[in-house]
């Protein structure tokens, strides 16, 4: 931190200085870099164990691990990708660019920020810890059961389950907290004349993805107190013989389950506009359209979670609907294509980093969203269900749409948040090493899916060799060119070319006023909108 | 001016806190509500193939109610869950009857081990629109059931099916799972 931004800082009395200065912050660009720090951590962690899984899966037959240790780390690779990479990274995110990009000095929870932020590291101990405590001969290691927790598997487990419900929970509070802060800074605390349908869209995306988290995680700590007191309390939610249901733990896991994959996205499709509009020069097209979407996006995503077991005998009434109402949701997504392609048209564009990686978003999540409709559909669902197919397509779904998603606003806010410009040339290196890399992994994964091949499963039939050998080389490559990633973030936090306060020319929006890096405390005095 | 700014008075977000703390708890309750929803549901719609919990009586289904016109062709099977070392069978696989007929079939159940084991049958009709149609009174699966080591005993289910099932079933199918008893009484 410079001299400058200390000398604001008179309020705080004292200033702690560093490890205490992170622990104890309740700045809301320190907790965001901690988010976001968090984030990239957990995502090489995540990725390490995924390769472990492809590396198994180059060859036929079991060379690497036990099956018992292959399932550990498919399931606990989700687990940390979604609640540890992906959800830290959009909160990281919101912690920095919404109080700027509302003219607000901080979050309205301050201290609430922060706890939710230190809630992080305990919970993703939890969750690895297993595997190391397996190493010294407690219990069988990690949960194995999926992420997705489904009894009576997980009601049999062993004690990295207790230890992946214990996490489940701690994280899920964390995410609340950081959801009722994010919720309340939005309402509370926008600039004067900012009306909600000025708002810019990635606090749009936010606001609703925060009211999703409030309403759907709950459920799902629901779920997995009920699945804890299975285990050990001698309840019968999810056993039959005891007058439950297994089938029920499907509906209370996906209640949350299919808004998570809103939840991840929201924020993204929030940020796509403002990267879409900078490289073209253009003013975003179709503002409230969009905003109406992200709502008609998280309405139908409440409703819609039973597509993801439309094999488990469902009457054929409620296949139906939920074929309908899941299928309806392509036209709010249309209408979100139709705008980003829209907001591009004959604007004059140039392709930096963060442009790249919109575009490719734009087609690779597309594939997704084309290849969703197809598991959608009952008749189809039957042959597709658990297979690779569902594999490759939440990959282009959560990959190209999530992870692809944060890394364009990565390059886009990086030279905001730090003040200095990353490396065009090792970021557009990145960009293709990626997005070629990415398609060797998860295409190949379609034609499995499509052949018969079961997702988690250690093993495969011959005829499949070839695929799978193609898609771990992929993934090897995907995994080290994040590498590039995280050297040029780390060159860009340490130094390089001075950046504009507006950072590229075609930026709009009050975050682009404050100087770059903003200063430790920005928006004191209020800015206001002018209504014209 | 600024240190307003920087401090607003903690009340002003407190309603708005209080208010989304209600709704995430409201969700965590409604989870735990959808446990008997769902069974509701089930048994209403008959989704699962769950049948209706409560016995009926003999006087519930005259004689007069019997659709001599129509036949339904009915399987039984039965299935044991891990940790039951048992052995069952249904005395009769499949039998045709008229709708509100009253019929009594047997399941041949024994005990492998040399323990004393203690069961619990769980039914399923397919199709699930049937489900509800299927009416018991009086089954094994309405209570646990001990058995001996080695010993076997013939199991009774007496059943009758509606008389206004749908004209589209014309076979169905009674699953059993036996399952080791969670809570032995």
């Amino acid at each position: 931190m410079n001299t400058a931004s200390h000398a604001l800082d008179h309020h705080d009395g004292h200033h702690p200085t560093g490890l205490l200065r992170w622990l104890t912050t309740t700045n809301h660009k320190d907790i965001g870099t901690m988010y976001l720090t968090f984030s990239l951590l957990m995502f090489f962690v995540g990725g390490a164990m995924i390769l472990g899984v492809r590396a198994e899966l180059f060859q036929p037959g079991l060379q690497l691990m036990k099956p018992e240790f292959f399932n550990q780390l498919i399931g606990v690779h989700a687990l940390v990708m979604i609640f540890a990479a992906l959800m830290p990274a959009a909160t990281g995110f919101a912690n920095w660019m919404i109080p700027l990009m509302i003219g607000a000095p901080d979050m309205a929870l301050p201290r609430l920020n922060n706890w939710g932020f230190w809630l992080l590291p305990p919970a993703a101990l939890l969750l690895t810890m297993p595997f190391f405590l397996a190493l010294f001969g407690i219990g069988d290691g990690a949960v194995a059961t999926g992420w997705t927790l489904y009894a009576p598997l997980s009601v049999q487990g062993g004690i990295g389950v207790d230890f992946a419900i214990f996490s489940i929970h701690i994280l899920g509070i964390s995410s609340i907290m950081g959801s009722i802060n994010i919720i309340a800074t939005i309402l509370n605390m926008r600039a004067p004349g900012m009306t909600l349908m000025k708002m810019p869209l990635f606090c749009w995306g936010w606001l609703v993805t925060a009211v999703l988290l409030i309403i759907t995680l709950p459920v799902l700590a629901g779920g997995v107190t009920m699945l804890l007191t299975d285990r050990h309390f001698g309840t019968h939610f999810f056993n039959a013989a005891g007058g439950g249901d297994p089938i029920l733990f499907q509906h209370l896991f996906w209640f949350f389950g299919h808004p998570e994959v809103y939840i991840l996205l929201l924020p993204v499709w929030g940020l796509m506009p403002h990267v879409l509009s900078t490289f073209t020069r253009k003013p975003v097209y179709g503002h409230d359209a969009q905003v109406y979407s992200f709502i008609a996006i998280g309405v139908l995503g409440l409703i819609v979670w039973a597509h993801h077991f439309l094999t488990s005998g469902l009457p054929i009434p409620a296949l139906l609907y939920f074929m309908y109402s899941t299928m309806s949701i392509s036209l709010p997504l249309a209408v979100l294509f139709f705008c980003w392609i829209a907001t591009m048209w004959r604007g004059a564009m140039s392709f930096e980093t963060p442009m790249l990686f919109a575009l490719g978003f734009i087609v690779l999540f597309g594939i997704a969203g084309l290849t969703g409709l197809v598991l959608a559909d009952v008749a189809a669902d039957a042959q597709y269900h658990h297979s690779y197919f569902v594999v490759a397509h939440f990959h282009y779904a959560l990959f190209a749409g999530g992870i692809m998603g944060v890394m364009t606003g990565v390059y886009y806010w990086l030279p905001k948040w730090t003040g200095h410009m990353y490396s065009e040339k090792l970021g557009k290196l990145h960009f293709w090493l990626t997005v070629i890399s990415f398609n060797f992994t998860f295409m190949p994964q379609f034609f499995l899916g499509l052949a018969g091949m079961p997702r988690r499963i250690p093993d495969y039939a011959l005829q499949f060799a070839e695929f799978n050998a193609i898609s771990t080389v992929g993934a090897f490559a995907l995994g080290l060119s994040q590498l590039i990633f995280a050297y040029n973030v780390w060159r860009c936090v340490k130094g390089g070319d001075k950046a504009t306060d507006r950072v590229w020319e075609g930026t709009a929006g009050l975050e682009w006023e404050l100087s770059s890096p903003p200063p430790h405390h920005s928006w004191e005095t209020q800015p206001v909108i002018k209504t014209s | 001016m600024r240190e307003a700014a920087l401090n607003p008075p903690p009340r002003r977000h407190g309603r708005l806190v209080v208010r989304l703390l209600l709704i995430a708890a409201a969700f965590f309750a409604f989870g735990f509500a959808l446990v008997p929803l769902y069974d509701t549901l089930c048994r209403a719609v008959g989704f699962n193939g769950k049948t209706l919990k409560d016995a009926i009586e003999t006087k519930d289904i005259p004689p007069s109610a019997v659709n001599y016109a129509r036949s339904l062709g009915v399987q039984f099977t039965a299935t044991l869950m891990p940790g039951l070392p048992w052995e069952i069978r249904p005395l009769e696989p499949s039998i045709e009857l008229h709708p509100g007929e009253l019929r009594t079939t047997r399941f041949l159940v024994r005990n492998l081990s040399d323990k004393t084991i203690v069961g619990q049958a769980v039914p399923s009709v397919s199709p699930t629109v049937a489900a509800r149609h299927f009416r018991k009174l009086d089954c094994f699966c309405f209570k646990q059931q001990t058995l001996a080591p080695g010993e076997s005993r013939e199991m009774a289910l007496t059943f009758v099916i509606d008389g206004d099932i749908g004209e589209e079933v014309s076979e169905l199918t009674l699953a059993y799972a036996f399952f080791p008893a969670p809570n032995p009484n």
